[in-house]
């Protein structure tokens, strides 16, 4: 190989090597399940947001497409997992995996809605989609328990082995696995061919076209994808809290999910991560001393962080993960 | 020789306007065929028409013997037309690397591999390096494209279209607001294009058409005006009257 075939090489298996800073980010998330134990319901919340804000950053971090009712897909997984429960397979991984195949289809099925419009028509059809399963839901009492919500879901232990717990014990680091599983397969999508692909569509369609890429091929496949990993996490929601209300439909699910990815910066696979601890953090704090009012809290931090304090934050943790490890080995040789 | 890229009266109006008005054009194996003609005579809609970015009203698109007509853009780039864009046209949150090493993973068929390294690829590994070497990149190649000269953009902009390897080269106006600096070697790596590479030049500047052209089409209004070898287009008096502005509508 020359000189110069070693050096691209070098620089495309540099794009994908794994940073000292993301080993210590899971390494910490396994931490605190014997740091925090009291706080276990409240951590298994984050890392279900965590791979609902993941599902989300696989179309708009990485492809560009934007979402206001990313909930469809979170809720559609919700029931499929419950339903399947309450019908008799309480195995949470068949369930798991039932919730994202049937998102998957889903996601498949609306793709082609997605792929061929601009990013007005992406966030009126999705907030659609997202409008019309919640009346589905909320008209079918006779399946999903309507405005009552589903009940009578019983979740067999994990592999067997481990039931849940009233305190999250379980449940935290189910949810935690299964966002580390699929956080992993996420990793190696977007830096593979394919999602490199979808980094160029995203960047520049027309130049991606003119480059050899299908752009809607490519954005079908990875919507459907994205699809399932709601429907995951909706599926945990389910299994996790052994009920499903029609709250996992609701459009401020699809807000939400758009502002903890906001928060914690799209297009590096963390940013859902980060951003649901932030997230999940504030409204924790800011509900604790004014219960009524968090959400005008909320609303003031986002507006002054959309405004100043985003590009600090992301300037902070992109130093940390990228910069410094770089210096840090830059020395080293 | 023999023809590589054909249209058959080509038409594309938009509303009562004729953007393109019934175009023969021939594209030999080999040519470096520049197609010039005044601001607003149809040469970019007929570079979009080529390219699939535009579908022509009526007409057809022949490349390499097969009808084109109907295909989407990115089938024409796997059936071998590639082209650059007036304005750049660039992933610019990437680099010059990953951004040649995409396109030669789209050629080789990867796109949809969603699990394999690409570092772990010979075929793309050495493309991308004979690429990027071809064209001089090889010290920027880790930068942001966004961070780049603009004649620097200008290269990667060629080297993208070439690493589809094009048996047909869509130029358009490659040296277009390119600092005099940077020129030469830009229009040095456009003439040292392989022989084999059939190159269609969209140019207004006549240094860069008299350098590079073999053979010329003149277009006005949507319309050939002119076809042939570059030293009987200089003369020809239509010609230089539409280039002064004095064509007859007639």
């Amino acid at each position: 190989m020359s000189m110069l075939e070693d050096r691209v090489r070098a620089s495309l298996l540099a794009a994908r090597r794994w940073h000292g800073a993301e080993i210590a980010f899971w390494l910490l998330a396994l931490a605190v399940f014997w740091l925090f134990p009291r706080n276990l319901l409240l951590l298994n919340e984050i890392a279900i947001l965590a791979l609902f804000a993941l599902s989300l950053d696989l179309i708009l971090g990485f492809a560009g497409i934007v979402s206001l009712g990313h909930a469809a897909f979170l809720g559609l997984g919700a029931y499929a997992a419950g339903l399947l429960a309450k019908h008799g397979i309480g195995d949470p991984l068949v369930g798991l995996a039932f919730a994202m195949v049937v998102s998957g289809l889903a996601g498949l099925l609306a793709s082609p809605l997605i792929v061929k419009g601009n990013d007005l028509t992406r966030l009126m059809v999705t907030l659609g989609v997202a409008l019309i399963l919640h009346e589905i839901a909320n008209s079918w009492g006779s399946l999903t328990g309507g405005a009552d919500g589903l009940q009578g879901i019983a979740i067999n232990p994990v592999l067997g082995l481990f039931s849940f717990d009233l305190f999250g014990k379980t449940a935290y680091l189910y949810s935690l696995s299964v966002l580390f599983v699929l956080f992993l397969v996420a990793r190696r999508m977007m830096n593979s061919p394919f999602g490199l692909s979808l980094r160029a569509i995203r960047d520049n369609s027309l130049r991606a076209a003119a480059s050899g890429v299908p752009p809607s091929q490519r954005l079908a496949l990875i919507y459907t994808i994205a699809a399932s990993y709601a429907g995951a996490a909706g599926a945990l929601i389910a299994q996790t809290s052994q009920f499903v209300s029609l709250d996992v439909l609701d459009f401020h699910r699809s807000a939400d999910v758009m502002l903890v990815l906001i928060i914690g910066g799209p297009g590096y696979l963390y940013g859902g991560m980060i951003g649901a601890i932030v997230f999940k953090f504030l409204q924790d704090t800011i509900s604790a001393f004014t219960p009524q009012y968090w959400m005008f809290w909320i609303g003031l931090f986002l507006v002054l962080f959309v405004l100043r304090g985003r590009t600090l934050i992301h300037g902070g943790v992109k130093l940390i993960m990228f910069r410094l490890p770089a210096r840090v080995r830059g020395k080293r040789s | 020789m023999s023809a590589v890229l054909q249209t058959n009266a080509l038409v594309k109006t938009f509303g009562g306007i004729m953007a393109t008005d019934r175009i023969d054009f021939t594209l030999e194996k080999g040519a470096r065929h520049a197609l010039i003609g005044p601001n607003g005579a149809g040469k970019t809609t007929f570079v979009n028409l080529l390219t699939g970015v535009l579908q022509p009203t009526s007409g057809t698109v022949v490349l390499n013997g097969e009808d084109i007509t109907q295909l989407s853009r990115e089938s024409r780039v796997k059936r071998g037309m590639a082209r650059t864009f007036q304005i750049n046209q660039l992933f610019s949150t990437m680099t010059p690397l990953a951004m040649i090493a995409l396109v030669t993973s789209e050629r080789l068929g990867y796109g949809v591999r969603a699990f394999s390294k690409l570092d772990h690829d010979r075929r793309v590994i050495e493309e991308t390096a004979a690429i990027l070497a071809q064209f001089r990149l090889e010290d920027i190649m880790d930068n942001s494209i966004a961070s780049l000269p603009y004649g620097k953009q200008r290269q990667v902009e060629i080297a993208a279209a070439f690493a589809a390897q094009p048996s047909v080269l869509l130029l358009d106006e490659p040296a277009a607001g390119v600092p005099e600096a940077e020129r030469r070697e830009l229009l040095n790596i456009v003439g040292s294009l392989p022989s084999d590479v059939s190159v269609l030049l969209i140019e207004h500047d006549m240094d860069i058409i008299f350098r590079f052209a073999t053979r010329i089409t003149v277009l006005v209004n949507g319309r050939v005006l002119a076809d042939g070898d570059p030293t009987i287009i200089a003369r020809d008096p239509a010609v230089r009257a539409a280039y002064l502005g004095e064509v007859s509508h007639a």
